[in-house]
């Protein structure tokens, strides 16, 4: 039986070659792994394999030949004592069956992209837990931990002075002496190989809480988080989760320059993989801690230093918890929709308490979720004030705000009756002088003043 | 932590350690030339056009990965890097699936989804498959994290590259295994070039095997051409593993013999460096002449020849013949539906 030897493609964008020297002649015995000839790709001289073992029968393709497409035949080998039949007919590489037609593929991606827009259905209004008590954002948070480490013995906690420390941010308080050190774990001061080490945990089935100091020492480990955690379900095609959270406060603390003053809520919101939660009182917390410690993705949960100390009243059912991907409307009004998160919200109640002493209803929606986002409840909002205005410490270039207004111009254009807002920090890095700080960041009085050009 | 922790191995045989079985010669003879022969029916469906993007063949490192599976037992966990169809084989994968990956279908074992150097098998304890160099060794020691948390005496491996035991985060794994008391085995897989840059050229170490010292890993240097050395030294790290007394590494003295990837001309080394390996130290050469010795047949090993033949050309057929993805797929696995 004689074997086609196919012209081969040597890259990734080859499409065609250069049969620049053939290093064998007809006659010539060959075994598996011999080099045959040089080709020239698009990119270099490389040497050509034989893969099947015999003698070369014939020379399809003379030395020297430009253009030389990939797949066509270019020599002949038969099996040790068999004669070369003469066949031309080229071996075509078999076609793939389901072969994605250009069309069929889009209609596809447009239906999957339909589902994926917001239910314009009244939004289910938030449960009621009855009775609360005040509590601060801090001891929310490790009720939440050590709420979820009772429940089950998979979830456990790892950082930088989580352990005996108690935290560096007093988070983690008390964890230790309950669920001792075997759960609750401190690691050296290197971010890359924990959070590889927490995300090799999370993919046998463990569920990590991993608290980084800052999210801004979490850019030494975003490789992991987002090539590793959030696309390894992806790529192993279903089979392997990475259920695990990554906490830390996130954005401006006070005074402490632009290397630990950054908000990344858009950075993670734009990767497919992973859910953003960004809480802003106690309730949310508590509720969405929990949920995210439940949830068998790779959550990032954007906490506050400046909160870290704030009271709220927070629901004692032992059984609370907040869905992700559900925005809370904090204060209902019909002038104008204040989309925020985290720290922002308090700033846009704040507004919102000002423009009500002129006559101006704001409706304050605190997202909560930032992936996924709650688009409907936004929607909804806007219908009934026509005018958006968003609200975040980060900066403005392709940010939250920049999405929530496309998200509205998307799903709610004819209802606007001015331009989307931003109020957002400054595009500058964030300085450290009280004066230039306080500047930089968004303040009441600029939501006000956005509103009121708006109404 | 004394300097004799750390062993250049003078001769890859120790004292003592049992040479291989005949069965054990066998099974180490038909798990590399399946492997071989895997990897040369890959390059081949490359060249056809129907294995696309990045794809790095493992031909001429076949005994590292099939001599340390050999000290092995089922549910210890394995991850390595792009170079990874030999450890999937080795694992116990399907070469069917691992081929059909290649090729994009979706019998795969990431349903299309993964390609070369991203597959997974929880069943089989392969935790990929990673495309950034030195992540998989973090990974790993998570891998071995998990082991100790759920109080098991399964072991990790993680393999890596002579290029990615440079990496930062490399070291903090190192840090952290030895911290923890991690089961961990990390097997650098010396192959004397990363890409086109030799090892000489990018460590200032040259003995990899001591690069855990600073925090008492012991180490070993292994002719990583001799499957029955790099059994009997993973025997060695396994049981230090096992017996809870923290990582090990090893240093596996091996080479490709194709290059970085398919599109690699190789210009960085000879023709005749390459020859002289697959002459003088090709390791399924060394096993098949030992069964001769044995007094294995002739016969006998071309039936092993020909049945992975088989198997091979089985896999290439199904990788051909397979559906790609159904287009739904493009937005399935993106989360865990909670």
């Amino acid at each position: 039986m004689s074997t086609q030897v196919l012209m081969p493609a040597l890259s990734p964008t080859m499409t065609e070659g250069k049969l620049a020297r053939w290093l064998k002649k007809v006659g010539d015995v060959v075994s598996a792994g011999d080099v045959i000839a040089e080709i020239e790709t698009d990119k270099a001289t490389m040497e050509v394999e034989a893969v099947d073992e015999g003698t070369l029968a014939r020379i399809l393709v003379a030395e020297g030949t430009d253009g030389v497409a990939v797949n066509a035949p270019i020599a002949v080998l038969t099996a040790d004592g068999e004669r070369d039949a003469g066949g031309d007919a080229p071996a075509a590489a078999a076609m793939p069956k389901v072969a994605a037609e250009g069309s069929g593929m889009k209609e596809i991606a447009d239906r999957a992209s339909e589902a994926k827009t917001p239910e314009l259905a009244r939004t289910v209004p938030e449960k009621d837990w009855g009775e609360t008590r005040s509590v601060t954002v801090r001891e929310a948070l490790r009720d939440a931990m050590a709420l979820e480490m009772r429940a089950d013995d998979d979830v456990f906690l790892m950082g930088e002075e989580v352990a005996e420390y108690q935290g560096a941010y007093k988070i983690s308080q008390g964890l230790l002496a309950e669920f001792g050190d075997r759960r609750v774990i401190d690691t050296p001061i290197t971010e890359h190989g924990f959070t590889g080490l927490a995300v090799g945990a999370a993919l046998t089935g463990l569920k990590p809480i991993v608290e980084f100091m800052t999210f801004n020492f979490a850019m030494q480990a975003i490789d992991q988080i987002i090539n590793s955690a959030a696309k390894t379900l992806y790529m192993s095609g279903g089979q392997m989760g990475c259920p695990i959270v990554f906490r830390g406060p996130n954005g401006a603390a006070s005074r402490v320059g632009a290397q630990h003053s950054q908000c990344y809520a858009s950075w993670y919101a734009h990767v497919p993989g992973l859910k953003v939660v960004a809480p802003y009182s106690s309730a949310d917390a508590l509720g969405l801690l929990r949920a995210s410690i439940r949830d068998p993705n790779p959550i990032i949960f954007l906490e506050n230093e400046i909160l870290y100390g704030q009271s709220f009243e927070c629901p004692t059912d032992p059984d609370f918890v907040l869905p992700i991907g559900k925005a809370k409307i904090e204060r209902e009004g019909s002038h104008v929709t204040i989309v925020a998160f985290s720290i922002m919200v308090g700033v846009a109640l704040k507004a919102a308490e000002i423009l009500a002493q002129d006559g101006i209803e704001a409706e304050v929606i605190n997202l909560r979720s930032l992936r996924p986002l709650d688009t409907a409840t936004v929607v909804e909002s806007v219908k009934k004030t026509s005018r958006l205005v968003t609200v975040e410490e980060g900066w403005p270039f392709a940010g939250i705000g920049a999405e929530v207004a496309m998200q509205i111009i998307e799903h709610a254009f004819d209802w606007l009756d001015a331009p989307p807002t931003r109020v957002h920090g400054l595009d500058v890095p964030l300085p450290y002088a009280a004066n230039l700080e306080k500047l930089a960041l968004p303040q009441p009085d600029w939501v006000v003043d956005a509103v009121r050009k708006l109404v | 932590m004394s300097d004799a922790d750390t062993q250049k191995a003078a001769t890859p045989r120790l004292t003592n350690a049992p040479a291989m079985t005949q069965d054990e010669y066998n099974r180490a003879y038909r798990d590399m030339l399946l492997i071989r022969r895997f990897e040369e029916r890959t390059g081949q469906l490359y060249g056809m056009g129907l294995i696309g993007g990045f794809c790095h063949l493992y031909i001429g490192q076949e005994a590292v990965v099939v001599g340390v599976q050999m000290a092995l037992k089922q549910g210890d966990k394995i991850v390595t890097s792009y170079r990874d169809h030999g450890h999937m084989l080795a694992a116990g994968m399907e070469a069917r699936g691992v081929m059909a990956e290649l090729t994009g279908r979706a019998t795969g074992y990431s349903r299309g989804k993964g390609g070369s150097m991203h597959m997974f098998s929880k069943k089989e304890h392969f935790y990929g498959g990673h495309g950034i160099v030195g992540a998989q060794v973090s990974i790993g020691a998570g891998l071995a994290f998990s082991n100790k948390y759920r109080g098991t005496d399964e072991v990790a491996v993680a393999y890596m590259g002579d290029g990615a035991s440079n990496q930062g985060q490399v070291y903090e794994s190192f840090n952290l295994a030895a911290l923890q008391k991690l089961p961990c085995i990390f097997v650098i897989e010396n192959n004397q070039y990363g890409m086109g840059t030799s090892a000489a050229r990018s460590s200032a170490s040259h003995a990899l095997y001591r690069n855990g010292e600073p925090w008492g890993i012991p180490g070993k240097q292994v002719d990583g051409m001799d499957v029955v050395a790099v059994r009997d030294a993973a025997r060695i790290a396994v049981e230090h593993c096992r017996g809870g007394h923290g990582p090990y590494l090893l240093e596996m003295s091996t080479y490709r013999y194709r290059g970085h990837s398919m599109s690699d001309p190789a210009k960085y080394r000879t023709r005749e460096e390459v020859e002289q390996m697959r002459r003088e130290h090709d390791a399924i050469e060394r096993v098949r002449k030992a069964l001769l010795e044995l007094g294995v047949s002739e016969q006998t090993l071309k039936a092993t020849d020909d049945e992975i033949k088989a198997l091979v050309a089985d896999a290439a057929e199904f990788a051909q013949s397979s559906p790609e993805p159904d287009p739904a797929e493009l937005w399935t696995d993106i989360l865990v539906e909670a």
